[in-house]
């Protein structure tokens, strides 16, 4: 339907929705949002660590709405984020307690506490599998089910970090733990120098393509180049919040799936050399972008004259919504300022005729 | 309304949160006062930031108005007005008079705000500095120690080079010989009704979560020398097809038909009032 942007909106704008939802519903086969949830789970996953809202169901949901785009699925739950009151705070995660599904690290061989190759999809051969239409969900998972119930769990025993054994050693430097209260990038606005509380927020929150192309100039030369994986692990941690009658007590509420990551890269300590650690940490499994936040934490820690050195240029620019937003805003009408902008050029070339 | 979501959308705690970032910006004119921001189901960079003002000072007995480009029915404003609507159910309308409240992108109604009117504006770069120094860290400080001399000298180096300071819209004010602002992207010509109004202007900036103010009857004055003045756009020659107007700001278009450059006011409810007067 032909429009003027100035008038007639309204009729437009419903039509246009009408079009969506034709587009959306594709087929006669409806989508179930407990599939998505399941069957995509890693690109629920990115959704949930871009939108800074642990909701799988929600995240499938909002994917089911919006014809699976990731920037529509992110705004839509952070949106709704924006209209939940916040009752409590999470107590401080201990990660050295994570129920682990996946645990590598490319600095050593055998690490105390072992590697779990866990689910990846590093070691698979990416060919289109063209028999996957005809293979049935069911019969894996009854399967899968029916090993399990065979098995006898085995107990969960806290694994320490690579970093550990370095620090020990003098390698890393230790740092006494510190509990200064986080800042909240989600209620007060970024400023700079900022602090690494809120670096680490900003960056799992960002986009992850821009982070990775990021992270990727790092290691082609525009940055310290070639950090190692200590350690990446994935797995689960409990949340907990402060019990209401008795602020000594906690109550768990659940647990999330996490991935983390410390990289190791040299640097100078005085006459010799030192490792210095970049860490990231996201919802969900989402491994490359753990790294990548890793990789730039370990940057912007260093400074320099890169893009991924500078604080500011990094983190003002990764965040899905405000790129998105910004750039999709190009199309709105810009009759005056255009108007505008036509007079100032019209004046200097009459200026120049005379 | 929609029961699900609280009046006007935000929860009350971040409604007060917006409230108090107002009143410190209506305190220190012109100041760019940081606020958490909070993400809207409109987009970012869509006018988020005016959005949310308007959603933290609106009550049940507010009538709305919201324009962009001056029209009351653009597509912009006809999806905001709805937004409103949907969580608050308040009176809306398109006469500037009517509104107590009134939320704009890049203009300021040709019909003078009285004391009982505020005027949001969306705001995409608050920041009046960044077209000479892109590190807010750096601009911070300049407006700290009102450090403006890249400024000028960008508007002198314009005169050198074109005889003109060539900057369009977003043409930089001081407030009160204090602060600098960019009073967003509101043409040059709507720049002299920011001095020393009546009603409050609010700025608001979602995405770069800044909101900034001029209260009423406060000096406001665009960046000019002594020996070369201020220029707004100008008409000259030219009037409005629809009612005639020479005194207000046109948009020029070319006919669909007849493939002519045609003028006609960008504030279509100052239009239509003069049509209706001229007509009768």
């Amino acid at each position: 339907m032909a429009y003027v942007a100035v008038s007639g909106g309204k009729k437009a704008i419903e039509e246009s929705i009408a079009l969506l939802s034709y587009y959306k519903s594709g087929t006669d086969k409806d989508i179930e949002t407990v599939s998505i949830e399941h069957k995509m789970s890693l690109l629920v996953d990115r959704v949930m660590s871009e939108a800074g809202l642990y909701a799988k169901a929600y995240a499938a949901l909002a994917l089911k709405q919006c014809e699976g785009s990731v920037e529509e699925a992110v705004f839509l739950l952070r949106a709704y984020r924006s209209t939940l009151t916040r009752n409590y705070y999470t107590h401080t995660v201990d990660t050295n307690d994570m129920r682990l599904v996946r645990r590598i690290s490319a600095a050593f061989k055998d690490i105390l506490g072992g590697q779990i190759l866990g689910a990846t999809y590093d070691y698979t051969h990416r060919l289109i599998d063209f028999d996957l239409d005809s293979k049935s969900s069911l019969a894996t998972l009854s399967a899968q089910r029916d090993k399990l119930a065979t098995l006898t769990p085995e107990e969960i025993v806290p694994c320490p970090r690579v970093s550990d054994q370095l620090k020990k050693e003098g390698l890393i430097d230790s740092f006494p733990i510190d509990d200064t209260k986080p800042s909240d990038v989600t209620v007060s606005m970024l400023e700079f120098p900022t602090t690494r509380s809120a670096r680490l927020q900003t960056l799992t929150r960002a986009d992850t393509g821009f982070i990775s192309g990021l992270s990727y100039s790092v290691l082609r030369g525009f940055g310290q180049v070639h950090p190692t994986v200590g350690e990446l692990r994935c797995g689960y941690v409990e949340l907990c919040v402060p019990y209401l009658f008795d602020e000594a007590e906690s109550i768990c509420i659940g647990e999330i799936l996490i991935t983390e990551v410390e990289c190791f890269n040299e640097t100078n300590d005085k006459d010799r050399l030192k490792l210095a650690m970049g860490y990231g940490a996201v919802f969900g499994r989402n491994e490359n972008k753990a790294i990548a936040i890793a990789v730039i934490d370990r940057e912007l820690e260093q400074g320099g004259p890169y893009p991924t050195q500078n604080e500011e240029f990094v983190l003002t620019h990764g965040d899905s919504l405000e790129m998105n937003g910004f750039i999709s805003h190009l199309k709105l009408p810009h009759y005056v300022t255009f108007q505008s902008k036509l007079d100032a050029v019209r004046k200097t070339r009459r200026d120049k005729n005379e | 309304m929609n029961r699900n979501y609280n009046f006007a959308f935000l929860d009350e705690g971040s409604k007060r949160a917006v409230r108090r970032a107002i009143l410190n910006a209506v305190a220190i004119p012109g100041y760019q006062v940081p606020f958490g921001s909070r993400e809207l189901p409109i987009g970012r960079g869509w006018g988020t930031g005016g959005i949310q003002l308007t959603l933290s000072l609106i009550g049940p007995d507010d009538v709305l108005k919201v324009i962009d480009q001056g029209s009351d029915e653009s597509v912009n404003a006809v999806n905001i007005k709805q937004f409103v609507g949907l969580c608050t159910d308040v009176k809306t309308t398109t006469d500037t008079r009517e509104a107590t409240l009134i939320q704009t992108r890049h203009r300021i109604p040709e019909i003078p705000m009285t004391n009982r009117q505020i005027l949001v504006l969306q705001v995409p770069i608050p920041e009046p500095l960044r077209i000479v120094e892109a590190r807010e860290e750096v601009t911070k400080k300049m407006h700290g120690e009102k450090d403006y001399a890249p400024m000028w000298l960008e508007l002198y180096e314009s005169l050198i080079k074109y005889r003109q300071v060539t900057i369009a819209a977003e043409y930089p004010c001081i407030v009160e010989d204090r602060y600098m602002i960019n009073p967003s992207p509101i043409p040059k010509f709507d720049n002299p009704k920011l001095h020393r109004a009546e009603c409050l202007y609010l700025f608001g900036a979602g995405r770069e979560k800044k909101i900034y103010a001029i209260p009423p009857y406060t000096e406001v004055l665009s960046l000019s020398f002594d020996d070369v003045p201020f220029e707004k756009e100008s008409f000259k020659g030219k009037r409005c097809r629809l009612c005639g107007s020479e005194n207000t700001y046109l948009d020029e278009m070319i006919a669909q038909t007849t493939g002519e450059k045609v003028f006609q006011c960008s504030d279509t409810s100052y239009c239509q009032e003069v049509k209706s007067y001229v007509s009768e």
